[in-house]
């Protein structure tokens, strides 16, 4: 019996990693998930007679791999991943959310989504190609979307011998480009999806190669402190008021912390308004909490009866965020109409949903060679630029860099009411 | 130096919680698609945490069948009186006698095709414009690509090559007159972590989950329960087994696999070890490797 507890209580102590994945067309990056989901025995009986029947009507001479990863029918005939598919494994220590995204040029825009919830990206090229256009504009948008911890994964080294060589002329190369880049942490993994090399297992075949295999990696990599606990930002997400017998007067302000820890005695100044206050109780459904802390979904009692509703934000007197109107930020779009240069959207920050009126448009990023494009001012589907808008109402707002909670932005068609834009504040 | 780490349950336990609230905020009448199973009851009581000291501000939707486990609905009546929350019924059963849609035949009268005209009749009907569904991307390919909020066209259809891009924690849910989103708080989840979770909560779960004695019929290669709605052929007959099920739907479809499993931590253990996955004993997504992905895009659940 206590040994059941303890085994439960380990599995819900475990820690979670989110990465996303990125390779260009036949880079084997569904081989390599497929093989961290085989290897780590994520794998079911039936889906893998499903994947080897599958493999044997299409005459492969190999079970697919690949198969485990491409969901929808159209991906089946083509061969190829459409779009971001999420995928769930766990070892010992932690649990990982995939969130695969497909190489092809037409399809950045699934990779921005998978990596604005990501802590690491694993980018694959293939050892034969070496780092290509694809290798940059993924590592670009890795960078970009606030990635902290890249890893190189050199696929395919079974087709270049398990060459040494090969595998250093495409690490130097990388480090050459991603210097322009702002990932602190980098990793080189040579490996060979289809055979399984330095995937879960060590490689026989490269006993040059002295670092960890990929799981290994994503298992060991620190992304604590990946989230910020020093600016406390509350956005307030739901004001809850039972009007109930047994609490007749509650209200209490619901939200998810994005920033900082907040305690009970703290001070904090509501947003518009400026009123301040005193946390009276941090509650959940559980108990009363000592503090609260990102990622934590709570609900705040103040000790005054102050005005505060959906899209306000709690933060301390001494540090808060930018109040403002005029923003500038690097856009990623996402939707086959292009960005109207001077168009209006409907904007979602935090809990906050507002208009926007595109006010200038700075620059294009050729995001192969992160030059400035001067000029060209057309920023269509899958194209990054740097613009500047004005919103209806202030936004209470910190740069993305210091906090991705605070600092992203969506973009709405008024129209369509499709996502079209990803904002990232500078 | 203090450590402010949040363990992957609580993680994704806010993660939901969070989702549930932006529902309640974003749309005028929400409900949440309510079976009976495991996944659904873990909704209910995430939604109990999101708005506590508050009720849950919205109803429960059931489609009934009419081919449920007499265990499910007892389950399920007793908890809405606990959670205090109005329970709509959509039965299948109505949909047949107005002749909205035809009973099937055969020894296997699968009800499952049936589900989606009458839920999305109900949604109609009542004019909810988002419904809480308890799917996860782990139970199966078509899913692995579904969004937290996935937005649904004046038939109820799911477009996949054409969803909206989801970034961030920042969720879209602005829709045309008609159209209504389905929103999965689950998705993050495994099997694995419903039912740990259940175990840390200590929330009760139908009886079906845990090793039981049943009459019970095999049929390609699992258990059937025995019941009014299912016939036997003539090679076929009754047998006492213990057993268990891993999902709870139709008693026409959902099939049981022998266990000894009698307690929660016991079926934990099971499912750690278990080789096929849950939905391997659903014969409805065996019918045909996109079966899954076709039903979704009608509306299923």
């Amino acid at each position: 019996m206590s040994n059941n507890d303890t085994e439960a209580q380990k599995y819900l102590d475990m820690d979670m990693l989110r990465f996303t994945t990125a390779g260009s067309v036949d880079d084997g990056k569904s081989t390599l998930i497929g093989r961290l989901l085989y290897d780590s025995k994520s794998i079911f009986d039936d889906q893998m007679e499903k994947i080897e029947e599958s493999s044997r009507k299409k005459g492969d001479e190999y079970t697919n791999l690949a198969l485990l990863t491409d969901g929808l029918s159209a991906e089946r005939e083509q061969g190829i991943t459409i779009d971001v598919a999420y995928r769930y494994f766990s070892t010992p220590n932690r649990k990982f959310i995939i969130a695969d995204t497909p190489g092809h040029v037409q399809y950045t825009r699934n990779m921005v989504t998978g990596a604005s919830t990501a802590n690491l990206a694993v980018i694959l090229v293939d050892a034969r190609n070496g780092v290509i256009e694809q290798t940059c504009r993924h590592s670009f948008i890795a960078s970009l979307l606030g990635i902290k911890h890249v890893v190189l994964c050199v696929n395919k080294m079974d087709l270049v011998d398990y060459s040494e060589e090969r595998f250093k002329e495409i690490r130097e190369e990388f480090k050459t480009f991603s210097s322009k880049l702002d990932v602190p942490d980098i990793h080189y993994i040579p490996i060979s999806a289809l055979y399984g090399d330095n995937v879960v297992d060590k490689s026989d075949n490269m006993p040059w190669y002295g670092g960890s295999t990929l799981l290994y990696t994503l298992e060991n990599v620190q992304v604590d402190s990946d989230y910020n606990h020093v600016d406390s930002r509350f956005p307030v997400q739901w004001v809850n008021r039972p009007q109930s017998t047994e609490y007749p007067d509650y209200r209490g302000y619901s939200g998810q912390v994005a920033g900082g820890v907040f305690k009970p005695g703290d001070e904090v100044i509501a947003l518009p308004s400026g009123f301040t206050s005193t946390i009276d109780t941090i509650n959940t459904f559980e108990a009363e909490q000592e503090e609260a802390f990102s990622p934590m979904s709570v609900t705040m009692t103040l000790e005054d009866d102050i005005d505060i509703s959906r899209g306000d934000m709690l933060a301390k007197p001494d540090n808060q965020p930018t109040v403002g109107q005029d923003i500038d930020m690097m856009v990623c779009w996402l939707n086959k109409e292009p960005l109207d240069p001077s168009g209006k959207y409907a904007i979602k920050h935090t809990t906050k949903e507002a208009r926007c009126i595109i006010k200038d448009v700075k620059y294009k990023v050729n995001i192969n060679t992160l030059h400035r494009v001067e000029g060209d001012k057309e920023i269509g589907l899958n194209d990054i630029g740097r613009i500047k808008i004005r919103t209806t109402k202030p936004l209470f707002y910190d740069a993305y860099k210091r906090n991705r909670k605070t600092g992203s932005i969506i973009l709405i068609d008024e129209y369509t009411n499709e996502t079209v834009g990803a904002g990232m504040i500078l | 130096m203090h450590l402010y780490k949040l363990n992957h349950i609580r993680q994704l336990e806010s993660e939901s919680i969070h989702i549930m609230r932006e529902v309640a905020a974003q749309f005028e009448n929400p409900v949440l698609m309510f079976s009976g199973g495991k996944d659904s009851i873990t909704m209910a009581r995430l939604a109990q945490k999101a708005f506590w000291p508050g009720n849950i501000p919205f109803p429960f939707l059931h489609v009934d069948t009419g081919h449920n486990f007499p265990e499910t609905i007892e389950f399920r009546d007793q908890l809405m009186d606990e959670l205090g929350v109005e329970l709509i019924v959509a039965h299948v059963q109505d949909m047949i006698d107005e002749g909205k849609v035809k009973a099937p035949k055969g020894p296997n009268p699968s009800r499952n095709k049936l589900q989606i005209p009458t839920l999305l009749n109900a949604l109609e009907e009542h004019g909810f414009d988002a419904a809480f569904g308890g799917a996860r991307r782990d139970e199966e390919k078509a899913r692995a690509k579904e969004r937290f909020f996935s937005h649904r066209d004046e038939f109820g259809q799911w477009d996949p090559k054409n969803q909206r891009p989801e970034l961030w924690n920042l969720y879209n849910g602005k829709k045309n007159h008609g159209e209504h989103f389905r929103v999965f708080p689950l998705s993050n989840w495994t099997e694995m972590d419903v039912w740990q979770y259940i175990a840390a909560e200590q929330i009760d779960i139908p009886s079906l989950y845990l090793a039981h004695e049943r009459q019970v019929v095999q049929r390609e290669g699992t258990y059937l329960a025995k019941s009014d709605y299912i016939t036997l052929t003539e090679d076929e007959e009754y047998e006492t087994k213990q057993v268990r099920f891993r999902t709870i739907g139709d008693m026409t479809c959902t099939g049981a696999f022998a266990s000894d499993a009698t307690t929660l931590p016991q079926v934990i253990e099971e499912v750690a070890s278990a080789r096929i996955t849950e939905r391997g004993n659903r014969t409805d997504d065996k019918k045909a490797e996109a079966a899954m992905e076709e039903r979704k895009k009608q509306g299923y659940f």
